[in-house]
């Protein structure tokens, strides 16, 4: 304890170099990396780029030692490592930063932390700890409070608490995988520029994950680039620019078709929300008295920090969660996510954790896809199905939308994850009376292709005439699709504004509560 | 001089039962607020009280020694606890339905075994007088206490010692409310649920001694009448926290004697009624704690999944 609190004032050690030589990871037929060499060069910050599935994380799990490498070695300080375990990436002074969170959320900051050692202490003894963990506190980057359970703690705090983690494990190259997904755009910028300023004076060498080109420009030092499991390029990143970039990881300069909006009327109030309030699942509010209108031919966005209110909001608007005060009115009349009135006013969603939220995981896709119409002609005749009109249905979806599923009758819950938003999407969007539409992170997860269709089908959407209201974590999304943008804070609407006179910074501290 | 006390039987007759019925639902729901805080629920611990009752008190009758006994109880739990412990963390297994079974057959294997012993008397434990100073007998009576119940305590209060001071405290806590970051914290969430599971079996398997080997003092088929089922949700009233345990054990053997007390001074009409106090008791706790539209505060995150 002693050293280690020392260590992190004064470090007098040398950095180690940690290399990935000819890394391969196969498994089953499945190629998922191909003779991938990375090098992190000590006291740099070295970004690793690519989409999701060319092979980042199967790398950096490789590293860990989550996976045994096919074939291939880890490099640390010239000698080869057998890591077999991330306790062994540990003792090299590796340690990486979860993409979800580490913490053990009933647990406060200072208990976190103390679980987090790997040492054999049997008895804890608290005073001494706390004395410890103050001082460490005090000469750390970052302040989290230490006896405050993690649950209660903010997202921006509880990743902080996570990198935190790490350096109070004296780890000397952090493998970050994207950190700064949660955050606001300004507390992205604070953490990465602490950790850049611990990398310059020479305490820690980083290694970041990374799809946001704007951090890779502003943070790292050199960049290598992933695409489909092989190596796309590596450099320095002042010689390279966005579109270099955007190249290696997407093969081919593909210049994305820009959707047109239309000019559309919004004269009709499509969706009206007055005073909603609601509870999280333990109980406390979570939305505090949010007021909005949505009109035929917009799309409105609400950006936010996840558990701001958010999923609460979007659980009462699809019927999944009761408000405990305030209405809702779609078309003038009160809405109460009844099966009968989706159907009458036209309602579809698109829910984040589509396979949770939106799917039968073990029906079919067939199945799944007729879950909005099975119980109305010509799918349900005299009460009984007609299957054949189920699955024809289904073919001429799977068609229109290029779901890519073996048969309409297999489990969706085999399909990946952009091939069921795809199917959810498809039932969602093929109504062409539809009226609103409620859309969640409809993105998350998803690579460009996808995330590419899902875009434009919500704007076709609004062309329509539809009524969009999107909720999102991701800004960029929200200015790109949305025609008015709000942001909410702790169950509230904070900010209003149309999207052409968004100003990101203001949105951005408003979202953290500014 | 019974009669002199008159409705003084009352409360003390409640302070009594409250000493002497505490302790088995002391026991279960300290094994289980182990169990459960690791994140695994098991129902099959009325199974284990019944098992423990039945081999304490045959140990205690064959050996001559209630001390054995009782550690012949913890034994068998454990070997119960074992089985539930490996069964429920398989794959696509559920641990509630393995503690159903576990109940089923923990009861079974008592009666099979337990047989015999149901005529013969076995040697019981020694109590604890505290009540000498009073020359009523009924004083007496109602204070002499189980060093079990002593021992009971002490667990209780070890055990919340070890939750927050121990390594093995934090791993136990860290397993049950998101095993996914013990396990990346290098820890084994099946070994560390074995543990929890196997331990607290044990104990479940002493507070069947404190039934056959103190109060009521004899093995029956019928001697634990659920009092296993109601010490489960016992731990969900005591919030997952040991101290409270204790207390909730303390009403819900206070509970118990109700009946027994207001018979004694001759109040016969409602003996049955009173006696169903607890399941009455079990029954509004679950009614008032349990709302579809939120999570309780102090539950282990990963109790009822499948992670």
């Amino acid at each position: 304890m002693e050293a280690m609190t020392a260590n992190n004032q004064t470090p007098t050690k040398v950095l180690p170099a940690l290399e990935a030589v000819n890394m391969s990871k196969r498994f089953g037929s499945l190629v998922a990396l191909d003779r991938v060499n990375l090098t992190i060069k000590p006291g740099t910050v070295h970004a690793l780029l690519g989409e999701n599935g060319a092979g980042k994380s199967t790398l950096v799990k490789c590293i860990m030692g989550f996976y045994q490498p096919t074939e291939g070695e880890v490099v640390i300080d010239g000698r080869s490592r057998q890591i077999d375990s991330p306790r062994d990436a540990h003792k090299y002074g590796v340690g990486m930063v979860y993409q979800h969170f580490t913490s053990v959320p009933a647990m406060t900051v200072a208990e976190n932390l103390v679980l987090s050692r790997y040492d054999n202490t049997k008895l804890i003894n608290w005073k001494r700890e706390s004395e410890h963990l103050s001082e460490f506190m005090a000469a750390s980057p970052f302040k989290v409070p230490l006896d405050v359970p993690v649950a209660q703690l903010a997202a921006g705090q509880k990743q902080k608490l996570e990198i935190l983690k790490q350096i109070y494990l004296q780890s000397r190259i952090l493998i970050l995988d994207e950190p700064t997904s949660v955050l606001t755009p300004q507390e992205a910028d604070e953490v990465l520029g602490l950790l850049r300023e611990e990398v310059t004076a020479g305490n820690l060498s980083i290694l970041l994950i990374s799809h946001k080109f704007r951090e890779v420009m502003a943070f790292c030092d050199e960049v290598t680039v992933l695409r489909k499991g092989k190596l796309a390029g590596t450099g320095l990143v002042k010689d390279l620019n966005i579109s270099d970039l955007a190249e290696m990881m997407m093969g081919e300069q593909r210049e994305l078709e820009q959707i047109e909006k239309t000019a559309t009327s919004t004269d009709k109030t499509v969706l009206e929300i007055k005073n909603i309030c609601a509870n999280q699942d333990n109980g406390l509010p979570a939305v505090k008295g949010l007021n909005l209108k949505v009109n035929s031919g917009e799309i409105v966005g609400i950006a936010g920090i996840s558990g701001n209110g958010q999923k609460e909001l979007v659980e009462v608007l699809s019927g999944q969660r009761s408000a405990t005060s305030g209405s809702i009115l779609v078309n003038g009349e009160t809405y109460r996510a009844t099966r009968e009135e989706m159907f009458r006013h036209q309602v579809f969603s698109l829910p984040e954790e589509p396979l949770h939220n939106a799917c039968a995981p073990n029906m079919s896709v067939a199945e799944n896809m007729a879950l909005r119409t099975f119980d109305r002609p010509p799918q349900s005749q005299r009460g009984f199905l007609n299957l054949t009109a189920i699955r024809q249905a289904a073919k001429s979806l799977i068609q229109t939308f290029s779901v890519h599923t073996p048969s309409p009758e297999t489990p969706i819950a085999n399909l990946s994850g952009g091939n069921i938003q795809r199917a959810v999407l498809a039932r969602e969007l093929s109504s062409d009376k539809t009226q609103l539409l409620i859309a969640a992170n409809p993105c998350f997860g998803l690579d460009f292709g996808a995330v590419d269709f899902i875009h434009r089908s919500i704007i076709e959407a609004r062309n329509r005439g539809v009524a969009v209201l999107l909720v999102s974590e991701d800004l960029d999304e929200l200015l790109k699709l949305g025609d008015r943008i709000f942001a909410i804070s702790e169950g509230k609407l904070v900010y209003e504004s149309t999207t052409a006179e968004a100003d990101i910074n203001t949105i951005g501290q408003r979202m953290a509560g500014h | 001089m019974a009669q002199a006390l008159g409705w003084w039987g009352v409360p003390l007759g409640i302070i009594a039962g409250t000493f002497r019925g505490s302790v088995p639902f002391l026991f279960v729901s300290l094994g289980e607020c182990l169990t459960e805080k690791s994140g695994k629920i098991n129902l099959g611990l009325e199974g284990t009280l019944l098992t423990g009752a039945m081999s304490s008190y045959a140990i205690s009758y064959l050996t001559g020694s209630p001390w054995l006994g009782v550690i012949g109880a913890g034994l068998a739990g454990m070997a119960l606890g074992a089985i539930h412990g490996w069964l429920s963390q398989q794959p696509r297994v559920n641990d509630v339905a393995v503690g159903i079974a576990m109940i089923i057959f923990g009861s079974g294997v008592a009666f099979f075994l337990g047989k015999p012993f149901i005529k013969p008397s076995a040697p019981q434990l020694p109590t604890i007088d505290l009540g000498n100073w009073s020359n009523l007998t009924q004083v007496q009576a109602a204070l002499k206490i189980s060093p079990l119940f002593i021992l009971g305590m002490a667990i209780a209060f070890l055990m919340q010692w070890f939750f927050k001071s121990t390594r093995w405290g934090l791993y136990v806590r860290a397993v049950g409310d998101n095993p996914d970051a013990a396990r990346a914290m290098g820890i084994s969430v099946f070994k560390v649920r074995m543990v929890s599971i196997i331990v607290g079996s044990f104990l479940a398997g002493i507070g069947g001694a404190a039934l056959s080997l103190y109060y009521p003092g004899v093995w029956t088929e019928r001697i634990s009448s659920g009092q296993g089922l109601i010490a489960v949700a016992l731990v969900i009233f005591a919030r997952w926290n040991p101290i409270q345990c204790l207390y909730a054990s303390l009403l819900f053997g206070g509970a118990r004697s109700l009946g027994p007390a207001l018979q004694s001074v001759g109040i016969d009409w409602g003996y049955y009624l009173f006696n169903a106090v607890p399941y009455v008791l079990t029954l509004a706790i679950m009614i008032i704690t349990c709302s579809p539209k939120r999570r309780l505060t102090g539950a282990p995150g990963a109790l009822g999944t499948d992670k």
